[in-house]
């Protein structure tokens, strides 16, 4: 059976039991990326973070990039896990790990993935700064003043 | 008049006040629906906004049925 998971939680995730999900002995490569919480983002400190999932929308969403990865890609497994709510600094956001035969297709294609997760599935960031002020990326001119 | 059914996400549900609600609208496509609310909750100006009807995907230009769920969808940030 093929892992091909997308899937979003609210609480600590965690990539040493899913990466033994994607063990297989066909598969001589294993990629993985996690996208962790930075303190500083455009010039500001950030304290915290707070992530928000329209989450019917974004499981399918994810699936379906899940799946253009392995067709893009000879791959034999990826799952990706992306969080919801409140981190802390360096908390991990989202996690994705591809396994396959060989190296590059894992590479590519854990990149792939990462890169449509961010751009398509609906998942909002709010930052909280240091400064007391806080925002969603992407939409800052609005969050000013709410 | 019809009622959609309106989910609100991130900053839109900070501006509506709430993450779900009923409304009787006029309005015949997703645009003119984002307008009337923009409107009345002072929606800030977004660079880009999408919608889903229903739980896919749809184009702001759509028809809006009696009974739709509507979403709009403003920058994603994930990751």
């Amino acid at each position: 059976m093929n892992v091909l998971e997308f899937d979003i939680q609210d609480c600590d995730l965690q990539p040493d039991l899913w990466r033994r999900e994607l063990m297989d002995p066909a598969c001589g490569g294993y990629a993985s990326f996690e996208g962790w919480v930075r303190d500083n983002n455009e010039g500001q400190q950030v304290l915290r973070l707070e992530y928000q999932a329209y989450a019917a929308l974004a499981l399918k969403e994810g699936q379906r990039i899940l799946e253009e990865a392995r067709q893009k890609f000879p791959i034999s497994h990826a799952k990706c896990v992306h969080r919801v709510g409140a981190l802390d600094i360096s908390g991990m956001a989202v996690w994705v790990g591809v396994s396959g035969g060989h190296r590059d297709e894992c590479f590519r294609a854990c990149r792939y993935i990462i890169d449509e997760v961010k751009h398509r599935v609906p998942v909002w960031k709010k930052e909280h700064y240091v400064s007391g002020d806080s925002g969603w990326v992407n939409c800052e001119a609005c969050a000013a003043g709410h | 008049m019809k009622t959609v059914h309106i989910e609100y996400f991130a900053v839109l549900r900070e501006c509506a006040g709430s993450d779900r609600e009923a409304v009787s609208t006029a309005a015949e496509t997703p645009q003119q629906l984002f307008a009337e609310l923009a409107e009345r909750y002072e929606f800030p100006t977004l660079q880009s906004v999408k919608v889903a009807i229903n739980e896919e995907f749809s184009d702001m230009q759509a028809s809006l049925s009696d009974g739709d769920t509507v979403v709009f969808i403003p920058p994603v940030a994930g990751g």
